[in-house]
Formats: C-alpha cells, structure tokens, sequence
C-alpha cells in the first residue's frame, strides 16, 4: 500500500466516524477541539486502523497532541504502515 | 539513626541540599552519563535513610524491583517467541500486580501488611505499564540498570508522580544530555516549584487542616460541611504540595517528572477535573484500562449503546481505582462515586439538547462549575472516611 492509498483510507476512516468532509479540505483541523470527534471515538478510530491496516495502534503510545489533526493521524498511521 | 521521612523536617531538607550540590555540578559540566549513575547512588542513600538501615526493608524493594525486571526480560522473550497472545498478557499483568494484591489484602484483613514497603503501590503502576507496552511493541529491551532506576527513582518513589517508562528512559539514558543553559533553567524552575510546593504544604494546607480539626469534629450538617470543604481544600494543597516538591527535586537531577496538578478546582465537568486532579493517575487509568476496555469492547461489538459501553468502563475504571487506594468501604465508594459521576455526565452531555444549547453561555458555565465543585468535595469526604463515621454514629 502506497502513501496515497494510506492516506486515502485513513482520511475515509475519519470522514466516517466525524460525519463531515471538512476532515478532507482541512487537514490541519483540531479534531477534539472542533468537536468533531470525541475520546470514544478517538478510540474506535484507533480500532479501525488496527484492523484496516493490520498494525497496533496503542493508546498510551501519543499523547492527544500528537493525534489530534488529519494530517497528523495520517503521518502516525503512514509510519507504521511503512 | 533518625527518623527520615521524605519532603519532610529539616533533617530531609538538609540531605536535600547536600545531594543537590554534587547534582548541579554535574548538570553545569554537562555529564549526563556521570548523572545516571549519581541519580543510583543517591537512591540507595535515600532508601537507605527511609528504610532506617533495616537490611529486611531494603531488601523487600530491591527483590521487588529485581522480580518485576526478571519478569518483564521474561515477556519480552515470551512475545517474541510465540507473539501476541491474550492471555500471556493477562497472566504477565496478574504476576506483576501478584505483591501489590497480597499486601493490600494482608494490610486490610490483618492489619499489617505483609511485603508492605514504601512505594510498592506507584511502583507497580510502573511494572505493569512495562509489561502492557511490551505487549503493544513499544518497548523492544529492558535494561537492567535503567528499569530499576525507573522503579526506584527515589523524588517519586513514594507518592507519584507516575512517570512513564519511554519518557523517563530519555531523560535518564543521557543520550540526550542537556545543555548548560536548558539544565540550568530546569534547576530554576525546581527550586521554585519546591519552594511553592512547601509553601502549599506547610503553609496552606496546615493551616486549612485546622478548621478539619477544630471546626468539623462534631456530628451536625454544620460541622460536616465545614470539614468537607476544608479536608477537600487541605488534600489539594497537601497533595499538590508534595508534588510540585517531588517534581522540582526530579528537576535538580535532569528529570522532568510530569505534572500532576493543574488548577482541578475550576473544572466545569467531572471529566475535566480528572484532566486536572492527580493527572498522573488518572491518565495512566485512561491509558492502560479505560482505552484497552474501550478497545476490545468495540472490536467485540459487545454493547449495541456506546454511551452504556463508555458508562460500564468508566465504573470499572474508577472501582478499580478506588480499590487501588485501599480495599476500605470509604475508598471503594469514592471510586464507583466518581465511576457514576463520568458515567452520568458522559449520557448528560450525550444525549441531552440542554447541554449542547447553552454550553456556550455564561450562566450555564458557572452552573456547572458550581455543581462539579460540590460533587468533588463530598467525593473528598467520603475519600476522608469522615462520611462512613458518620453515617456510623
């Protein structure tokens, strides 16, 4: 799997849980902040990955800061994908 | 020989000094590798000193702390030779948590607890951690010498705050030394957190614990009231006290030991304040049960109602949180207290209309402020034990 593809999946997986196609023209938006998300969801975006990708997404890994934007799951997904 | 308790007496605080010379010789030449092996030395001299020269007591930590390595090595070998297995976790999690149990469950039925040394309940918050993010692969060694000091590590040893293995390994390999200038910073900010956390201490909180001791002895709502207000206000600045000391001596040896307290009393919903009461704790809750529970609930589809799922975990989390502090009724009910109170909340804030219209307005913060402060401290006076004698009486 391709970068793009990753991502592809990653930002379908996201758009799905938050319900909005905001996640795809701003990558930069602050998921928990804006509401988008909440931690529960956090947490079933962490178990779809797990299962999309077939990698371990742990939850004492990142902190929320290190997760909290499209771009930035997409670049934690992307490194254990790669 | 003295009697040494930590962060306490003059008798501490002259040791303090003399160990924190040498520190910040070391953290002004730049030897962090020196440094590693200063932090050991001054351990065993502090456990030493707490442990009052008992050859048994120092003996009980240092086996403590050489099981709990020999059984992390041991998982290690165990996930790399025949993967992730659930139930090797499990198995790995009980041996770990194996003295923490007997001690608390021989303290309570005995009234003595057997293996009942200092610092063997946050100890264990760090064992387990260990062994959960071997599981996950986040940890690929175990290093003989860095662990235990990660165990031992005696600022936090008795009390928290708990650290994470990762973290810590960074400060303490010394791969990443700090500069003069960055160490120096580090050592300003540590006195001044010392300085804050024995002005809380001493100060503050001894004098709030006088209005618990002389205004709220008697058995009238009056009095009751008095004392939960007070011992809410004394535990905070007792508790903060101790940390920020912990925190700033943690500095003075090149560690930055995370926060544990940041304003709780001005959370607007339970869950907030425990993103602000003993941060350490309850974070380490969130990631190593609440998460994992959430986690497998959902992959198993084992509630159809997320808001009873989360309910359910949170209940679970904090019980066992309230069981950690002690197996006493008081503790158990202040964890399923404070279970309930995420539980509601969560539906609260969930499912009702009211709470998504008028989040943003000002009355309705104050509101919230003023019904999670009150719920904080009559959870702090059944944490005291004072309501259980109460209602005794």
């Amino acid at each position: 799997m391709n970068r793009e593809q990753v991502e592809e999946k990653v930002l379908d997986i996201i758009q799905e849980i938050c319900d909005d196609d905001i996640i795809r023209q701003e990558k930069d938006i602050n998921l928990l902040d804006e509401g988008l998300i909440d931690s529960l969801d956090y947490i079933d975006m962490l178990v779809q990955f797990e299962e999309a990708f077939d990698i371990i997404m742990s939850p004492s890994e990142f902190t929320r800061e290190e997760m909290d934007t499209p771009q930035k799951i997409i670049n934690q997904v992307a490194k254990r994908v790669g | 020989m003295m009697n040494l308790h930590l962060y306490e007496g003059l008798y501490f605080f002259s040791y303090l000094i003399v160990m924190g010379i040498p520190a910040l010789i070391i953290g002004i030449m730049e030897k962090p590798k020196i440094m590693r092996y200063y932090i050991a030395l001054t351990t065993v001299f502090v456990i030493y000193l707490v442990c009052k020269g008992s050859w048994i007591a120092m003996g009980n930590i240092a086996l403590f702390g050489v099981v709990q390595i020999a059984l992390a090595k041991i998982f290690m070998k165990v996930v790399e030779k025949y993967g992730r297995v659930k139930w090797h976790l499990w198995a790995f999690v009980v041996l770990s948590i194996a003295p923490l149990c007997v001690y608390k469950i021989t303290d309570f039925y005995l009234g003595h607890g057997f293996l009942g040394f200092i610092g063997i309940s946050y100890m264990t918050f760090k064992s387990v951690q260990i062994i959960i993010e071997i599981y996950d692969n986040l940890i690929h060694e175990v290093k003989f010498f860095d662990v235990l000091n990660f165990y031992l590590f005696w600022p936090t040893l008795l009390s928290g705050p708990i650290d994470r293995s990762r973290r810590f390994m960074g400060d303490f390999s010394g791969d990443t030394g700090l500069s003069r200038r960055e160490y120096l910073d580090l050592f300003g900010e540590g006195l001044f957190k010392i300085l804050l956390g024995l002005f809380y201490k001493l100060v503050i909180a001894a004098t709030i614990y006088q209005g618990v001791y002389w205004l709220g002895q008697d058995p009238s709502i009056k009095s009751a009231l008095i004392y939960m207000y007070c011992y809410g206000f004394y535990l905070f600045f007792d508790f903060a006290g101790y940390s920020n000391m912990a925190i700033g001596v943690s500095y003075i040896f090149g560690i930055k030991t995370p926060e544990n307290f940041n304003k709780p009393f001005i959370s607007k919903d339970i869950k907030e304040f425990w993103d602000r009461w003993h941060i350490t704790l309850s974070h380490w809750f969130r990631d190593f049960i609440f998460s994992r529970y959430s986690m497998a609930a959902i992959r198993g589809k084992w509630f159809s109602d997320r808001v009873v799922m989360s309910s359910i975990g949170f209940i679970i989390n904090m019980g066992i949180m309230g069981v950690w502090h002690g197996l006493s009724i008081s503790y158990i009910l202040y964890g399923l207290y404070h279970g309930l109170l995420l539980a509601l909340n969560d539906v609260y804030q969930k499912k009702f209309k009211f709470h998504k219209k008028h989040k943003k307005e000002r009355w309705y913060q104050i509101l919230s402020w003023f019904i999670t402060f009150n719920l904080v401290m009559f959870g702090f006076l059944i944490f005291s034990e004072h309501l259980v004698e109460l209602i005794g009486k």
